[in-house]
């Protein structure tokens, strides 16, 4: 993989963003053993309004915590895509919630969209899980882990009675994400 | 044969930086009086205070002392307690020191229900800054910073701190020593946060500012206004105006004392 | 076996390295951006037999971290900019009353209530100079979520070594973000206990400077009884007025740092040998500084990072040093202008020594270094 990958994850507050970047940063860190920094907005703005979660992987050590040129970003909403699906690289990723983000961002990255929440809602039976749809969407389409990696990672984190939820959340999303990226 | 004080006062540290005639002195051997009443081991028991002519009391006393900053005594003493629950704790000072700059550390300290006994001074001045007001000067009254009067109200000590959640509260003055020792020892024997309010004398910059000829014009102006517990409820709401009650005005046994909270949160993290 | 791993906030690291260094007493009172150093040990003290109290006030939470410290627990509180500033009555009492603790401030912007979510470095000189009165200063400036680690369990030792208080400044940026951290086993990292007395209890004086220019401090509840007070006081502990003795006892207080310059100062540098060009940064900034002297290097500038982990006492020498070497030095901080009067002091003019500061909320990234770096040369 390219020396530092930058990935951010922006939402509604309380969409679950912020624990799918920490997913994100153990699977890397912790389950494939690369250097990950994940951080987040903080205060009102994660309670409400959009909200946003960015993880840099590297195989050297990070310096800059934060992210520079974006190679993959996910927005959930408008809101979240009018104010944070900026700062894309050339030739990077913006993937979208069909539903609800209408007006995509203009610039020479490549858009995708996938009806996330609805997935999540219909598909998987729970609209909470969405942000685990999403996760996997994005590994499937950046390939930034493996899929395996973030399989485990999801798991760690949920408790026992929600496994097979988490799993079957993360699984549509990694197939989906993995169809989109051809 | 005379008590023997001498025991528990650090050698050396004699003369005490108080004035003659201040009260202080009083309260300092109602203490002592009272430690031995309960056997304190002094190696077990700290004594904590804050800055102030008061807050020099636990130099003078053979036991662990903590003279800290201005107000913070009864927050230190927390510390203490908590980090050391076995230990006895025992926080003094004044009037200024303990309800204005250490008014918070005072009522959450009455609050938590740790168990320690605060003797609060309160001789209504700022002694040792040269006699400026405290929350607990009477209003109208004279002090360096209230030349035409005080245009404050003043603080009830003893029921700000039953209102704040202490479990033994009383008051006494320092022309009644003997109930001082008596208080003293009740409060260091009941589990919990006791304040035990003395009510005492500046003839330094209180007296000679507000007309009392004498140390013993205000001796005799506190007895004179004190009536006990006791003998309130047979008396009259003229009778009382402008009293003050002294004795034991509070007293709760059943709520949990802090220490004791903190040894369940123990357990139960050490369970889980 | 392997080591045990976790991805920690920097806050969450802070609390683990408290626990490491044997921490069993925390006071504090809410904060933003420090409180999760709070939670974390809240949730942990307790299992092993450690005390948490969140009192009514900042001011309350160091007076409750000194009074515990004197009953012999190793003891800290974490707070932010303001809180630090409300305390910095009791620092000062810590230092005068020689008592250990140790002190977290994850910075943030300001003066005031300022940016409480936002990052900043503008602490770093009331880190020194916040509280009234002579004394000398130990601060620690991490700059990753593992070296919040190592740096918090050096803080407890530093603070017990010296008997002093101890402050580790990190800032919004590093203390909320999350990175990887391999726990150190037990024995891994050295953890000092401070000394104690070894006379008997008629003959200790807990200020003795016969036995060293660090006395042994006993415990509270121990069979040593004496006095405390944040007078100006002789050996024995209680108030004087002597001048000799209140001349030789604040001496003694700030000599104790000065005088152990090479065990207290900790610094890492980076491609500074043949630097033209030193970029002087410490905590979250140093990162983005360290990105910058690869860029820079890359376009042929030979750039190095010169990065303090101890800020306090003030890496003199070796800043000296550097100034003659390099052509410039440029000191990039999340403030207008704190450390570089320092870095500028000891430079004696002997560089160019110039300042990148940011104070809007937003990180001090790379681009803005190097586009300094290259106007100064």
């Amino acid at each position: 993989m390219a020396e530092r990958y930058e990935l951010r994850f922006s939402g509604a507050g309380g969409q679950g963003l912020i624990t799918a970047g920490i997913i994100l940063a153990e699977a890397a860190s912790i389950i494939e053993g690369k250097n990950a920094v994940q951080s987040q907005s903080y205060g009102p703005e994660a309670r409400g309004g959009a909200s946003k979660s960015e993880v840099i992987i590297s195989d050297a050590p990070i310096d800059y915590p934060k992210a520079t040129v974006v190679d993959a970003c996910l927005a959930m909403t408008q809101e979240a895509a009018d104010k944070y699906a900026n700062g894309i690289k050339e030739g990077g990723i913006l993937l979208l919630d069909a539903d609800f983000v209408h007006n995509a961002p203009e610039g020479n990255f490549t858009v995708y969209r996938l009806p996330i929440t609805r997935m999540a809602k219909d598909d998987v039976g729970r609209e909470i899980v969405a942000n685990v749809v999403a996760l996997g969407a994005v590994i499937g389409l950046t390939g930034v882990v493996s899929k395996d990696a973030g399989e485990q990672a999801v798991l760690r984190k949920v408790p026992a009675a929600f496994k097979d939820l988490n799993k079957k959340a993360y699984n549509l999303g990694y197939s989906k994400g993995k169809e989109l990226a051809g | 044969m005379a008590y023997d004080y001498d025991k528990s006062i650090r050698p050396g540290k004699l003369p005490h930086i108080w004035c003659p005639g201040c009260g202080h002195g009083i309260v300092m051997k109602g203490l002592i009086r009272a430690m031995d009443t309960c056997e304190l081991d002094r190696k077990n028991t700290a004594i904590v205070s804050g800055i102030g002519c008061a807050s020099r009391l636990p130099g003078y006393l053979d036991a662990c002392t903590l003279h800290t900053a201005h107000g913070r005594g009864a927050a230190f003493a927390t510390g203490v307690k908590m980090a050391k629950p076995e230990m006895t704790v025992i926080c003094c000072g004044g009037d200024g020191d303990g309800t204005a700059i250490g008014g918070n550390h005072f009522i959450h300290a009455c609050r938590r229900n740790i168990d320690m006994t605060y003797v609060l001074m309160n001789n209504f001045i700022y002694g040792m800054t040269g006699g400026q007001f405290s929350p607990c000067t009477p209003t109208g009254a004279i002090a360096s910073t209230t030349p035409y009067g005080n245009p404050d109200q003043v603080f009830d000590i003893s029921k700000l701190a039953i209102g704040a959640g202490a479990t033994f509260v009383a008051r006494t003055t320092a022309a009644h020593p003997r109930e001082i020792d008596k208080l003293i020892a009740q409060g260091i024997k009941h589990k919990g946060m006791s304040i035990i309010e003395v009510l005492d004398d500046c003839p330094t910059t209180y007296g000679r500012r507000n007309k009392f000829r004498s140390v013993i014009d205000m001796m005799k102006h506190l007895k004179a206004n004190s009536v006990s517990v006791k003998a309130a409820p047979k008396m009259t709401a003229e009778q009382l105006e402008g009293k003050f009650l002294t004795g034991v005005l509070f007293e709760d046994t059943e709520k949990p004392e802090y220490c004791e909270q903190y040894a369940n949160v123990i357990k139960k993290a050490q369970s889980a | 076996m392997a080591k045990k791993v976790a991805l920690l906030q920097g806050n969450e690291a802070c609390a683990q390295g408290a626990l490491y260094a044997g921490c069993k007493f925390f006071g504090g009172y809410p904060i933003t951006p420090s409180t999760e150093v709070a939670e974390v040990l809240s949730v942990e003290l307790p299992k092993v037999g450690g005390k948490f109290i969140q009192m009514e006030d900042e001011i309350g939470a160091m007076a409750a971290v000194i009074g515990a410290s004197l009953t012999g627990a190793k003891s800290i509180t974490a707070t932010s900019g303001p809180g630090v500033s409300l305390k910095q009555e009791l620092i000062g009492y810590a230092c005068i009353a020689e008592v250990p603790c140790v002190i977290i401030n994850v910075m943030r912007g300001g003066p005031s209530t300022g940016m409480p979510t936002g990052p900043g470095q503008s602490d770093v000189m009331q880190a020194m100079w916040g509280t009234h009165g002579d004394h000398a200063a130990i601060a620690l400036v991490p700059a990753s979520c593992q070296e919040i680690f190592t740096e918090t369990v050096r803080a407890f030792n530093l603070a017990e070594k010296y008997r002093m208080p101890v402050q580790v400044l990190f800032d919004e940026i590093v203390g909320h973000m999350r990175e990887r951290i391999e726990f150190p086993e037990p024995g891994e990292l050295e953890v000092i206990d401070r000394e104690a007395p070894s006379v008997s209890p008629e003959d200790y004086k807990p200020y003795d400077s016969t036995k060293g220019q660090v006395p042994p401090l006993a415990a509270f509840g121990s069979e040593y009884k004496y006095h405390v007070t944040g007078l100006n006081k002789a050996d024995d502990g209680f108030p004087t007025t002597k001048a000799s003795l209140v001349d030789a006892e604040e001496r003694r207080q700030v000599n104790k740092v000065l005088d152990n310059v090479a065990d207290i100062e900790s610094n890492e540098e980076y491609l500074t040998e043949d630097a033209d060009v030193i970029i002087w940064a410490y905590g979250s900034t140093s990162r983005s500084a360290r990105y910058a002297v690869n860029e820079l290097r890359k376009e042929g500038i030979k750039a190095g990072l010169f990065r303090p982990i101890t800020l306090w006492p003030f890496p003199n020498k070796r800043t000296a040093e550097l100034a003659v070497q390099a052509k410039a030095i440029v000191v990039p901080e999340m403030n207008l202008g704190q450390m570089v009067f320092e870095v500028e002091r000891a430079a004696k003019g002997n560089c160019v020594v110039a300042h990148e500061g940011r104070v809007d909320g937003d990180p001090l990234n790379p681009g803005q270094i190097m586009a300094k770096v290259k106007e100064v040369l």
